[in-house]
């Protein structure tokens, strides 16, 4: 534990082993996100509900579950960040907070649309939606909160504080608006909200969510390594990696 | 650094006499946020409908949400000016946990917005033809709410503190993490009205507030050491 | 496959543009983030290639002396300083 802790106190180190991982989640998630969207579009059964509209589940709840976990991840990376100094793990919570705000808006957008042919409304403020949305606000007061700061490591810590109270409040936010609707009682159901699924619509799905995830990491690795690059342009390594490489 | 006579609590007491001396010295300060809340509140009849009924059932909403905007109106400045004049990087230096110290100021931030706010918001209620049976609980929510609010809006005002156009960030970091407080103040004056238990309500309520006094005050430690450090 | 034919697929049962529209959105934005991660590290790499030729170029310049009396000689020294952000 500790050997890898100091390890990951080296930029160096983490760029080689990322160099080294990242083209297997690459090929990893293409392959699951490929598999996934031929399974889900077109073998997956129509719901016999909803029809062909429950297709949009293959997106709207990997993104939905993604937004959530890069929130937690980038929140944990902000505590190693501000425990143990690690500044890979600030670059790697700075590039994170960018795609988990492109996941709650893909998770927005598909629920929107999703909306049209369930509730014949493109917004109802169904729990899962309106969670999504201040999930929405909190990424973006992070990412405006580390851009305000003219020095990056202010920035960088601010940033680690905004997103540790934010993820004390996600399950607060969440349960109190979960209580919000139920109180005011909608007229209709939520669109995710059924029991059980059969197996050859629920397999895509969880191809999908792992495909997501495997994007996740792979743009992680790939965008960190370019942030050690832009952070670190004055190390010997470095400029000796980029000497080699041309 | 001078050495402190007398312990933590003469320190904290200490920051809690200065800063209500200096916010009572300046009272358009104090006033400004009562003063939004009225103005909101005359809007909606202005832009919505006079009509009593309909008041009536947005009521609840309306006044929680303008004493909402009302008090994360005056957090700007609650470490601005300790910070221009250099007093904030004093606290940062006394031999004290700055944990107790801010809190102190966020004592003072309450007691003379969130406090006067609840207070009013019942004469408010009577202008939007608010039910009666609900107005205790209408003060009573918002009393408890505010401190919340307060407390909250105070880890936003630290970490924006440094920045020199920190006002619309400010409000950018802090509302959607007022929602909670909100959907249960809102929610124990509804509750009043339609003679529902308003217990849950409180004790929800209760409990936020119990949560943010245990983990916000070092928060807000957190966030002035890197405002004024970084 | 629960289709029998494309324009049965393509149409979805009547909600063709609501599922169009939401993988076609999704689909849109994850290959932007791709390729936008992609310029980025292009964009960086080519930044720091340029920098150490020019830093080499002036070593060399150094050691033939051509400006080793100059006044400017540390300029371009102090500019790769200059535009990275303090890392205290």
């Amino acid at each position: 534990m500790w050997a890898f802790i100091n390890k990951l106190r080296s930029p160096k180190w983490f760029y080689a082993i990322s160099t080294k991982l990242q083209p297997w989640f690459w090929a990893v998630a293409a392959l699951l996100l490929v598999v996934g969207t031929v399974w889900g579009l077109v073998f997956a059964p129509a719901d016999y509900q909803q029809g062909n509209s429950f297709r949009i589940i293959y997106v709207h709840v990997p993104a939905a579950f993604l937004a959530q976990s890069i929130f937690v991840s980038m929140a944990v990376s902000g505590v190693v960040f501000m425990v143990w100094k690690i500044k890979v793990a600030d670059m790697a919570a700075a590039v994170m907070a960018p795609l988990g705000a492109a996941m709650t808006f893909i998770a927005l957008f598909s629920g929107a649309v999703w909306g049209v042919p369930t509730w014949g409304t493109w917004w109802m403020w169904d729990a899962r939606l309106t969670s999504m949305l201040i999930l929405l606000f909190l990424y973006l007061g992070v990412i405006a909160l580390r851009g305000a700061f003219s020095s990056r490591d202010s920035g960088s810590r601010a940033a680690s504080v905004l997103a540790m109270v934010g993820v004390i409040n996600i399950p607060i936010i969440k349960y109190s608006v979960d209580w919000w609707y139920t109180l005011h009682q909608p007229a209709t159901f939520t669109i995710t909200g059924r029991a059980a699924m059969p197996m050859e619509m629920w397999l895509p799905l969880l191809i999908m969510v792992l495909g997501f995830y495997c994007f996740f990491i792979a743009l992680t690795l790939t965008r960190t390594r370019s942030e050690i690059l832009r952070r670190e342009v004055n190390k010997r390594w470095v400029r000796e990696l980029v000497e080699e490489a041309s | 650094m001078h050495a402190a006579p007398g312990g933590l609590l003469v320190a904290v007491s200490a920051t809690f006499k200065r800063d209500l001396t200096l916010m009572l010295r300046r009272r358009g300060e104090v006033l400004n946020p009562l003063v939004f809340f009225a103005l909101v509140i005359t809007l909606f009849p202005i832009g919505i409908s006079p009509d009593p009924e309909l008041l009536a059932s947005i009521a609840p909403g309306l006044l929680w949400v303008a004493a909402l905007l009302a008090a994360l109106l005056s957090l700007d400045s609650l470490f601005r000016g300790d910070y221009d004049d250099g007093s904030l990087e004093q606290l940062l230096l006394a031999p004290h946990p700055l944990a107790a110290l801010g809190l102190a100021k966020v004592a003072v931030h309450w007691l003379l917005t969130g406090l006067p706010l609840a207070l009013m918001a019942p004469v408010l209620g009577i202008m939007l033809a608010l039910p009666a049976g609900s107005y205790a609980v209408l003060a009573l929510s918002l009393a408890v709410g505010t401190a919340s609010l307060s407390l909250i809006g105070a880890i936003g005002a630290a970490l924006t503190v440094g920045l020199a156009r920190g006002g619309v960030l400010l409000s950018l970091l802090v509302l959607p993490l007022y929602i909670p407080v909100l959907i249960f103040g809102a929610g124990a004056v509804q509750a009043a009205i339609l003679g529902d238990g308003i217990a849950p309500h409180l004790a929800i309520l209760g409990a936020l507030f119990t949560v943010s006094l245990m983990l916000a005050p070092w928060a807000i430690a957190a966030s002035l050491r890197i405002s004024i450090n970084g | 496959m629960a289709f029998s034919s494309l324009n049965e697929f393509l149409a979805m049962g009547g909600h063709g543009p609501y599922v169009w529209a939401a993988w076609g959105v999704t689909a849109l934005l994850m290959l932007v983030i791709v390729w936008h991660a992609r310029h980025e590290r292009r964009q960086l790499l080519r930044g720091v290639k340029r920098r150490v030729r020019r830093e080499n170029a002036h070593r060399d310049a150094l050691q033939r002396g051509a400006v080793a009396h100059s006044p400017t000689a540390q300029v371009p020294v102090n500019s790769v300083q200059g535009d990275v952000r303090n890392d205290a």
